[in-house]
């Protein structure tokens, strides 16, 4: 049956899937969130095969819920950081992608700091490529956790509304929720400075307001993004505190909004910059059963990818 | 030697010809053109269903020799160019080093002596290393043979030294091409701003940063009334300035390539390399005012030809 609705061998981006696929892996991701609770926390699935992590950028909240989830999958992990890797030595992308390949590893997870990157090394080989994050691009499975756990809290997605908070235009976040929420018939605002407003974004799907409290208004949920002041070129961001003064979600913001409004961030925090400590630990905030949820939504999305190129590579031997 | 070329459809904008004939060719030089001509040549060649065109001229060409001889040559770039039926290259100044001096457009001439198959036309660089900083000895430039001037890759930031440059190439006869840019607002872009960047998560270029500049470079032109040539014109905005000048009598032509009235920036959107280029592929709206009349006062149109090795692709450009 999974062959007829996932038959992808890569997980790029969520522009590219449907609503079904969107929704088979979310329920794929159910019925694996239970093994994490049991007291041996492992199913077979993926024995005998072997998950890179390859990572070109600091990372450790995705990478360990990779290697986690592909563990608790039963598959072998390796993990390669680039800063102690053949990369230092000047290997391109795409020879680094051959080589493991021929160590006849099965999935590559790669988070890589440009936008097209995981695109480009899928073209180039014909193992699993799942995309952990590139540059400003797409984050899918942490868009596809953020549902995941959306619909855990508020029983549906289809109608609800969500407001995404910071930096957009830098944000691969903003950009993979955006086409996953709205697929699944979600209504999507994002907020920010206008500087932190990419162009055409309400092409993409999403309405658009730099003014926080209407973001707040009626939400069903909120996804608070870090803001990226690292990223900024232009000298032209808010400052830190004058940020916080306008944009930060606190507990006199969140007073004024629904009572059981979900308060989500794809972490790690800047505590006192776009949300305050109290909101970051309060009764609204979900952000530590994201991280749980990420686990389910990783092994479903390795699980689905290592079959479906199973079952592409078995239509190849046949033909 | 007598050369006969038989039935083609010969196309010649100059004479205004566009049907099928025959052409005569003896001693190097076409000595009949029209209908079942009867003559004994050495050689005949059939060119029936096929179209006969004068040599093009391909005025804006990178052939990277001096310095990138891995990319391109002018042995390679020239021969590329006759497979293609162009048989006159404008070669632009980004080589290195660059065509700035009498001394280095001298070192490109011997290149082109020894290993040219067109004719090959040089570029010299309005400033020095095309830094826009300090211009160069244009005279000298003049006086060793180029016949255009240009920074392409770069435009002349400075209002005053542009002024300056477009004066010298009036008093000299030279025709001065403006690649048109404001750096400071396509910042590092590399694809049109808009929906595509944003999709794309990368940098965009507004076409402000090209038909501000555009606009810059016009009006100074017109005040010194020197002749100005804007290279690979990407969007209406530009056209519309530049018609409009033209219209108030002002010395300016323009040149756009294939690929900006022929494809979109819709074409970059699986992350395909091949279509990533400066100025980047526009919108629809763009490719549409192209196609209007307006066209007819772009007076040329160029190839935009520039080799790229394939491992460069990925992360540079310029």
């Amino acid at each position: 049956m999974s062959e007829l609705i996932w038959e992808r061998k890569d997980l790029l981006g969520l522009e590219d899937l449907s609503r079904e696929e969107i929704e088979f892996i979310l329920s794929t991701a159910e019925s694996f969130k239970e093994v994490s609770s049991r007291e041996i926390k492992k199913v077979p699935a993926l024995r005998g095969k072997t998950v890179v992590n390859l990572f070109y950028e600091p990372s450790t909240r995705t990478r360990v819920s990779f290697e986690v989830a592909a563990k608790r999958l039963s598959a072998d992990v390796i993990n390669i950081a680039t800063e102690t890797s053949s990369v230092k030595k000047g290997e391109t992308l795409i020879d680094t992608g051959r080589n493991i390949e021929a160590l006849k590893a099965d999935i590559i997870v790669m988070r890589h700091n440009y936008s097209g990157a995981a695109a480009m090394l899928a073209r180039h080989v014909n193992l699993s490529v799942v995309n952990a994050g590139d540059g400003w691009h797409e984050h899918p499975t942490q868009a596809l956790l953020d549902i995941f756990t959306l619909k855990e809290k508020l029983g549906k997605i289809e109608g609800i509304k969500v407001s995404v908070i910071g930096d957009i235009a830098h944000s691969r976040v903003a950009r993979s929720n955006i086409w996953g929420l709205t697929k699944l018939g979600a209504k999507v605002t994002v907020c920010a400075p206008k500087i932190l407003i990419p162009p055409g974004i309400e092409d993409m799907g999403a309405q658009v307001t730099d003014d926080v409290d209407e973001a707040l208004h009626n939400a069903d949920a909120v996804n608070v993004l870090r803001m990226q002041f690292e990223r900024d070129e232009s000298n032209a961001f808010p400052q830190q505190l004058e940020y916080f003064k306008n944009y930060g979600i606190t507990e006199e913001r969140l007073e004024k909004a629904k009572k059981n409004i979900v308060v989500m961030h794809p972490g790690p925090i800047n505590r006192g910059i776009e949300m305050s400590s109290e909101v970051a630990d309060g009764a609204n905030s979900v952000i530590l059963e994201q991280v749980t949820n990420g686990i389910a939504v990783r092994m479903s999305v390795l699980f689905l990818v290592a079959q479906a190129n199973e079952f592409i590579k078995k239509n190849e031997d046949t033909n | 030697m007598k050369i006969l070329i038989k039935n083609g459809r010969v196309v010649d904008p100059a004479n205004n010809l566009d049907e099928v004939c025959d052409i005569l060719i003896e001693s190097g030089k076409i000595s009949k053109v029209g209908k079942n001509i009867k003559a004994s040549a050495e050689k005949t060649i059939d060119a029936t269903g096929k179209i006969v065109l004068p040599g093009l001229v391909d005025m804006h060409v990178h052939l990277r020799e001096p310095g990138r001889e891995d990319k391109e040559t002018i042995s390679s770039g020239t021969k590329a160019a006759l497979k293609g039926g162009v048989t006159s290259v404008l070669v632009m100044p980004n080589t290195n080093p660059a065509m700035d001096s009498a001394e280095n457009i001298k070192l490109l001439q011997q290149i082109i002596k020894d290993s040219a198959k067109a004719d090959v036309f040089i570029c010299g660089a309005i400033t020095k290393g095309r830094l826009g900083q300090e211009l160069s000895d244009i005279k000298a430039l003049k006086k060793q043979g180029v016949v255009a001037i240009s920074d392409d890759g770069a435009s002349v930031d400075s209002d005053k030294l542009m002024e300056e440059a477009l004066k010298l190439a009036r008093d000299e006869n030279i025709l001065l091409i403006s690649h048109a840019e404001d750096k400071t607002l396509s910042n590092k872009g590399v694809v049109n701003l808009g929906l595509t960047s944003t999709r794309l998560g990368l940098k965009g270029i507004s076409k402000e940063s090209e038909y501000k500049r555009v606009a810059r470079d016009v009006e100074l032109a017109e005040k010194l009334k020197a002749p100005i040539h804007i290279a690979h014109v990407s969007c209406k905005e530009s056209v519309e300035i530049i018609a409009k000048a033209k219209k108030r009598g002002a010395k300016v032509t323009c040149e756009t390539a294939p690929h900006y009235f022929s494809l979109t920036e819709e074409a970059v959107l699986s992350y395909d390399t091949n279509m990533k280029m400066n100025p980047p592929l526009r919108s629809k709206s763009d490719l549409g005012v192209r196609k209007t009349k307006k066209i007819s006062s772009l007076s040329a149109r160029n190839s935009g030809l520039s080799a790229w090795k394939l491992n460069s692709l990925w992360q540079s450009r310029s």
